[in-house]
């Protein structure tokens, strides 16, 4: 026996990768900028995992792509949607009936999963990408401040700015309009946080448990904190958020085999 | 699937003699219309066509019309001249394309019949059964052409249904008479009338007969297939054209069923479709179900075609009857108790709502519908944003995924 198993998730902004070995262990990983060519960034996401995880080709036994890209993967045995990927990824780390908020880089998706680990419903954004990452980083340039500070600004904030849209191009404007009334960026940034969430709210209920997962938790744990404030409940993280969906996609690879 | 390819479900031969019945509705139309005989009604689908056959009329449908502009995406370009007009972008897109359609003098009709323009009525007679947008639509075109508008006001919303609502829809249908006579220049045939209301019940006896065929495991066709074999149902019912193409279809459909021919090799699911189709997308939205193994075997949309209420020998009461008895006319509790019927006969193992943007009437997931029929039945739901004609209000992508994550939620089962 032995070998590995690999999930590749293909975001429309990050590829990932997560190799496990048998007993489910995260043994490696790769996240890349998804570019325009998924098929090369993908082979390129699987050499860096495998480099990390010392592994050689030849020992994986099975792989499962998700994501936009899922089908552009090459080297896949199967392809699930990002959906059921996210949710047995989710489960693997919590196995109890949760509801899931993964926030991506243009989606949002909420997911709510049964005690054995069923899901019981699915939502995903409708067609626009407001209050997902493609809406950080397009205000991150907006208001010139490089993506990873925005964590920090946002804790330190005092003062929070309440926006009143989740549009991401309405609140282009009203940040401007908050910097010409003289507010202080922290409490600005801390502000886009908050309509993250409230887009996020404005999508599902949230029964049960609740699991936040995706790469904008990955980069902006305060996310987390400010949520579980405003619902007064526990929120759990899995470790290494941003690859929950290739954590899934290699157990249902594992699965198979 | 790149496009050119066969599609994926299985076709039915009879689909050619639907051709020519389709094109034969509009060749005679063409014709009357330029020798302005006999006179043509403009009618709403489920507005009170026998009588107008009854007259002598012929009869044509503009949300047939809507849904060819929607099929063959014409629609996109056009609803921009009726929302240009006034026609607000969030009301009905049968009637802004139609509308938009009117105003560029543009058709479908054309590429498909070498018809240059749609036949211009004498009269306009709607029926507020579905919606309010029909009146409105069709007021429209009486003031731009000038051409007498009558209508029936449809109680609706309604749980058990009285006799004092069909009396009075059968009142108002009688109404109706001496002013279609003036614009027919005939005086009514009460035996034509019962002669066009005996096919039109022969028809939909048919149809049903057809649409649950599909009960049947393999199902022997879907509602893809439907949606198209509709047709005769919507614009030629109350014809002895109509009648004999479903006999045709029944019998092939019935053979599918005795050899246990799939529509879908290999089903493994079977969803029900709640809602309007999304007129621009049946073909690649088809092939994704059918690339699944998962048969869309029922809906209730191709339902609102089956009028078996009617009945000569009663013709006015049981003509209000039926056009009152629709899905779409009743109240919530009704509704529900109308799928969970189905999904006894039809067997399907999830409910997939569509919210159509420009059409309220018939999106029945905005009340938690969804959610108490899943509860109820023990099956999942799905519901798709989009629309019947507008694909602006459509992103297929997401729509993609998420019907692929709602078939592997089935296989989770
Ligand atoms: S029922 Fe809906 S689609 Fe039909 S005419 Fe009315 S608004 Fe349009």
């Amino acid at each position: 026996m032995g070998g590995i198993f690999a999930g590749v998730d293909v975001g429309a902004s990050r590829t990932k990768v997560a190799l496990l070995d048998e007993d489910r262990k995260l043994i490696g990983k790769a996240v890349l900028k998804s570019g325009t060519d998924f098929s090369r960034t993908a082979e390129a996401g699987l050499s860096a995992a495998l480099e990390e995880a010392g592994c050689g080709r030849p020992e994986i036994r099975g792989c499962v792509s998700t994501g936009y890209g899922r089908k552009n993967v090459t080297f896949h045995n199967d392809t699930k949607t990002e959906i059921s990927c996210h949710a047995k990824g989710c489960f693997h780390y919590f196995p109890m009936a949760i509801t899931i908020i993964d926030i991506g880089g243009q989606d949002n998706k909420v997911i709510k999963l049964d005690d054995h680990g069923r899901r019981i419903s699915f939502k995903m954004n409708r067609k626009c990408a407001a209050g997902t990452g493609a809406f950080l980083e397009e205000m991150s340039v907006r208001l010139d401040i490089p993506l990873e500070e925005m964590d920090g600004l946002a804790e330190a904030s005092t003062d929070m700015v309440e926006l009143g849209s989740y549009c991401t191009v309405f609140s282009a404007t009203e940040v401007l309009e908050k910097i010409r009334q003289g507010k202080k960026v922290p409490d600005i940034v801390k502000g886009l946080f908050f309509s993250v969430l409230k887009r996020v709210l404005e999508m599902d209920s949230l029964t049960e448990r609740v699991v936040m997962t995706g790469g904008v938790v990955a980069h902006n744990p305060y996310l987390v904190k400010m949520l579980e404030e405003l619902v007064d409940r526990e929120i759990l993280v899995p470790p290494f958020p941003q690859l929950t969906g290739a954590v899934g996609a290699a157990l249902f690879a594992l699965e198979a085999a | 699937m790149d496009v050119g390819e066969k599609p994926l479900r299985k076709e039915i031969t009879a689909g050619k003699v639907l051709k020519k019945i389709m094109a034969d509705h509009f060749y005679e139309l063409d014709a009357a219309a330029k020798s302005r005989s006999p006179k043509i009604a403009w009618c709403t689908s489920v507005g009170p066509a026998e009588l107008l056959r009854g007259m002598g009329f012929l009869v044509y449908f503009p949300e047939n019309h809507g849904a060819m502009l929607g099929a063959t995406r014409m629609a996109a370009e056009l609803i921009p001249y009726a929302n240009a007009v006034g026609y607000s972008p969030d009301i009905c897109s049968y009637l802004t394309s139609d509308v938009g359609s009117y105003l560029r003098k543009q058709t479908p009709l054309t590429k498909a019949y070498g018809i240059e323009s749609v036949p211009l009525p004498d009269v306009l007679v709607f029926n507020t059964n579905q919606c309010r947008d029909v009146q409105d639509w069709f007021a429209w075109y009486s003031r731009e052409l000038n051409v007498p508008l009558v209508g029936l006001y449809t109680h609706r919303d309604i749980g058990p249904i009285h006799k004092y609502e069909l009396e009075d829809i059968a009142q108002q249908i009688r109404d109706l008479i001496p002013p279609l006579e003036e614009i027919a220049g005939t005086r009514f045939d009460m035996d034509r009338f019962k002669g066009a209301l005996a096919l039109s019940r022969r028809t939909s006896e048919l149809w049903r007969a057809c649409l649950e065929s599909a009960a049947a495991i393999p199902s022997p066709w879907t509602f893809f297939d439907a949606t198209i074999h509709m047709g005769p149902a919507v614009v030629a019912r109350g014809t002895q054209a109509a009648v004999d193409y479903y006999e045709l279809l029944l019998k092939e459909l019935q053979e599918r069923v005795v050899n246990k021919v799939a529509a879908v090799e290999g089903e493994r699911h079977r969803i029900y479709w709640e809602g309007m189709p999304i007129w621009g997308k049946l073909r690649p939205l088809s092939d994704q179900f059918a690339s699944l193994k998962t048969c869309v075997v029922a809906s209730t949309y191709c339902n609102s075609w089956i009028f078996d209420q009617l009945d000569p020998n009663d013709p006015f009461l049981s003509m209000a009857r039926a056009y009152t008895e629709l899905f779409i006319v009743r109240d919530e509790p009704y509704k529900e108790a109308y799928i969970q019927d189905a999904h006894e006969r039809f067997r399907f193992d999830g409910i997939l709502f569509h919210d159509a943007k420009t059409c309220p009437n018939n999106s029945n997931n905005r009340y938690g519908m969804p959610e108490r029929l899943s509860r109820n039945l023990g099956i999942p739901v799905l519901t798709i944003n989009g629309d019947l004609n507008d694909l602006r209000c459509y992103s297929e992508e997401q729509t993609k995924t998420n019907i692929e994550a709602f078939i592997e939620q089935l296989e989770e089962v």
